[in-house]
């Protein structure tokens, strides 16, 4: 009996590698000679390989490099070619997207932003054949596509950040730039311009949507390592017999709490929670600066804000 | 096998002790005081240890003596006096050796004057040295919206020090390569103007020197079209104030509720000693120290060249109120409270080593 109520996996399971169906014509080969490792086995499952990558994993692993090679060969020319500099300076360097004179351009100055859309472009490109293949693989599994609609959530935001808001805007000047510190910044000072994004009812929903798939991955995953010793990683198999692991992981929450998910519709809350966070969280980046140009005073208009005392009564704008 | 456990755990382990050593947090106690609304967050924090070094390094420091104020007058008394004519000769005495303590204490009265000569304007060290008196006048007379009753000696911003130590100049290191790699648009680097962080690197020239606008925010719910700005401006002006609240050692509720940065109507009376040290700021950078690009050595300019200018931090030192809001000026209110001709002498004839006397009386006078 698998004992998977432990922190780590405690038993791994050694044999031939399975090597996975085989593959209809026009198909490429998987890739590489299946081995083990016993540390991934300890978090997962210990067999890597083969992969499946065919043409469109190969090209959005290129196209993706191509873009990671210009962030970072334009962060290393942003400090002179110092390689001490661009060590120690790393988290700090970034590459920006073009001022907002250039507007829509297509490509204006390569050292003024120049770059930052070729390698827009190219990681665009990346994640979308990257999200191609996802779903190309789920149907040759004969699997639903889930995976891929929930990856095409994630870019979504991805695209209103970086692409669709910069278009509705008129320049690309307010798009993210690439770079640690950088995009943080970004994010901030986004929130500061458009007057506190705290007010923006559709980040309220993200964060709703973020925090809840939190939650929700907390109670789901404890409620299956709870039931570990009667087997209850093997959800469906079990759902229909009395005194299962699944059948006390639901009368556990029905009694906690007088509701229980079923080992499938948990699964369909966790789906919707996830890809709610980035889906609402891009409808509030694209509503910004295009519709509305600062939330706070959005929300004071909707009843969002909450009065304060006037503590400083003598205070004036003194530019007036 | 397992040779990289051990290198693993030692990396982890350094990078750990690095992060609490070397991150420069505040550590407990913290003292924290409540300057707003409840639950607003509006809360000034203070670390008690740096405070308390804070204090030791901000003491004004007493007159060297009392001064009196009858007797001959300076311009009777010594030749070439053009600022200070009014004072008695003691008075004058007395500020000359208060300035020596203040801004040449090792060097003495040569760093700027001539021994054979002690009326000579040869050395640029005294050319530039009338200007900055005339500057703190300005500063105690016209300016009393930011440095109040308070106001300010050379000694607020030199701390025994030729130069002041919290000065800025235009930043461009580490240069980009140029070509056709990315400019990083004056950011994207470690700014030393603005806390270290990424933000960019110069806008003090466009602050604290040039008239950009600070404000970013609209003021109306909905787009109007009109206002321009967008997250880069947002980044400069943001910019500047990290370089303020570095300064000052205050964070951001110091002057604003962070709910809405721009309301003036929430925002605490600092605020607007705040605006009017930035116009102040702006004020002596234009007028007094780039008017002074001419009479500065080449050693004693920003790597760029420029003048070396005034932020914040060259009165503040990481203090809300410099020197901890002790006033200097009842021993000097004759010398720094007066006003007299304040517009740019013209210091294109100046020859270092040469010119006896630079008329500032004679220069064109350009008033603000």
């Amino acid at each position: 009996m698998a004992q998977y109520q432990n922190i780590i996996t405690p038993i791994q399971v050694s044999g031939p590698a399975e090597e996975g169906m085989p593959l209809p014509r026009g198909d490429s080969p998987r890739t590489g000679k299946p081995f083990f490792v016993r540390l991934f086995g300890i978090i997962g499952n210990a067999q890597i390989g083969p992969i499946y990558l065919g043409y469109l994993g190969t090209l959005s692993l290129v196209f993706g490099f191509i873009g990671f090679e210009i962030i970072g060969l334009n962060m290393l020319a942003s400090v002179g070619w110092d390689p001490i500099q661009f060590v120690r300076q790393l988290f700090w360097l970034g590459l920006e997207p073009p001022a907002a004179k250039y507007g829509l351009k297509v490509l204006p100055p390569l050292a003024e932003g120049g770059w930052w859309l070729i390698a827009g472009f190219f990681l665009t490109l990346s994640v979308l054949l990257w999200w191609v293949r996802v779903y190309r693989r789920a149907r040759q599994l004969e699997m639903g596509t889930h995976v891929a609609w929930a990856f095409a959530a994630a870019i979504w935001l991805f695209l209103v950040l970086g692409f669709i808001r910069p278009l509705l805007m008129g320049n690309f000047s307010e798009a993210v730039p690439f770079g640690i510190f950088p995009h943080l910044d970004w994010t901030a000072a986004f929130s500061i311009r458009y007057g506190n994004l705290y007010y923006n009812p559709f980040h309220c929903l993200s964060i709703v949507f973020l925090y809840g798939s939190v939650l929700l991955f907390a109670m789901h995953g404890a409620t299956i390592l709870a039931v570990g010793k009667y087997g209850g990683e093997r959800e469906l198999e079990q759902i229909t017999d009395r005194g299962t692991a699944s059948e006390r992981a639901a009368l556990f929450w029905r009694w906690t709490m007088g509701f229980n998910a079923t080992m499938e519709s948990v699964h369909r809350w966790a789906w919707w929670f996830a890809i709610l966070t980035p889906l609402t969280g891009g409808i509030g980046i694209l509503l910004t600066g295009t519709v509305v140009d600062n939330w706070y005073l959005w929300g004071v208009n909707h009843g969002l804000v909450s009065p304060l005392p006037d503590m400083w009564p003598n205070v004036v704008d003194p530019a007036q | 096998m397992k040779l990289w456990l051990p290198f693993a755990a030692s990396a982890g382990a350094l990078l750990a002790v690095a992060s609490f050593v070397g991150a420069g947090w505040d550590a407990p106690p913290v003292a924290s005081e409540q300057i707003g609304f409840r639950g607003t967050g509006m809360v000034h924090h203070r670390d008690v240890e740096t405070e308390a070094a804070l204090k030791a390094a901000n003491v004004a420091p007493p007159a060297p003596w009392e001064a009196d104020p009858s007797g001959d007058k300076a311009s009777a008394l010594y030749q070439n006096v053009q600022v200070l004519g009014h004072l008695s000769g003691d008075q004058f005495n007395q500020l000359m050796a208060s300035i020596t303590e203040w801004v040449a204490p090792e060097a003495g009265c040569n760093y700027c004057h001539n021994p054979e000569n002690l009326a000579s304007d040869e050395v640029y060290q005294k050319v530039v040295a009338r200007r900055m008196i005339q500057m703190t006048q300005t500063i105690n007379v016209d300016w009393k919206a930011h440095v109040a009753q308070t106001g300010v000696t050379c000694y607020t911003c030199h701390r025994g020090k030729a130069v002041p130590a919290e000065v800025w100049s235009i930043d461009l290191e580490p240069k980009p390569a140029g070509n056709m790699t990315q400019n990083r648009d004056g950011q994207n680097v470690v700014a030393k103007y603005a806390g270290n962080s990424s933000l960019p690197q110069n806008v003090l020239v466009n602050y604290l020197l040039d008239n950009k606008s600070i404000r970013v925010h609209s003021t109306t719910a909905l787009p109007t079209g009109k206002n321009l700005t967008g997250t880069k401006e947002t980044e400069a002006t943001w910019s500047l104030m990290v370089h303020m609240s570095e300064s000052l050692g205050v964070n951001c509720m110091a002057c604003h509720n962070s709910r809405a940065f721009n309301d003036w109507d929430q925002s605490p009376p600092q605020r607007v000693t705040a605006w009017h040290g930035i116009q102040m700021a702006r004020h002596l950078n234009a007028d007094y120290m780039q008017g002074l690009t001419p009479i500065f050595p080449a050693n004693r300019k920003g790597p760029e060249g420029d003048v070396l200018k005034i932020g914040c931090a060259t009165c503040h030192n990481g203090v809300q109120k410099p020197l901890y809001g002790v006033s200097m000026l009842k021993d000097y209110v004759d010398a720094l409270v007066v006003k007299g001709p304040t517009g740019i002498p013209n210091y294109s004839t100046y020859i270092p080593g040469k010119t006896q006397v630079l008329d500032s009386a004679a220069a064109p006078v350009t008033q603000p």
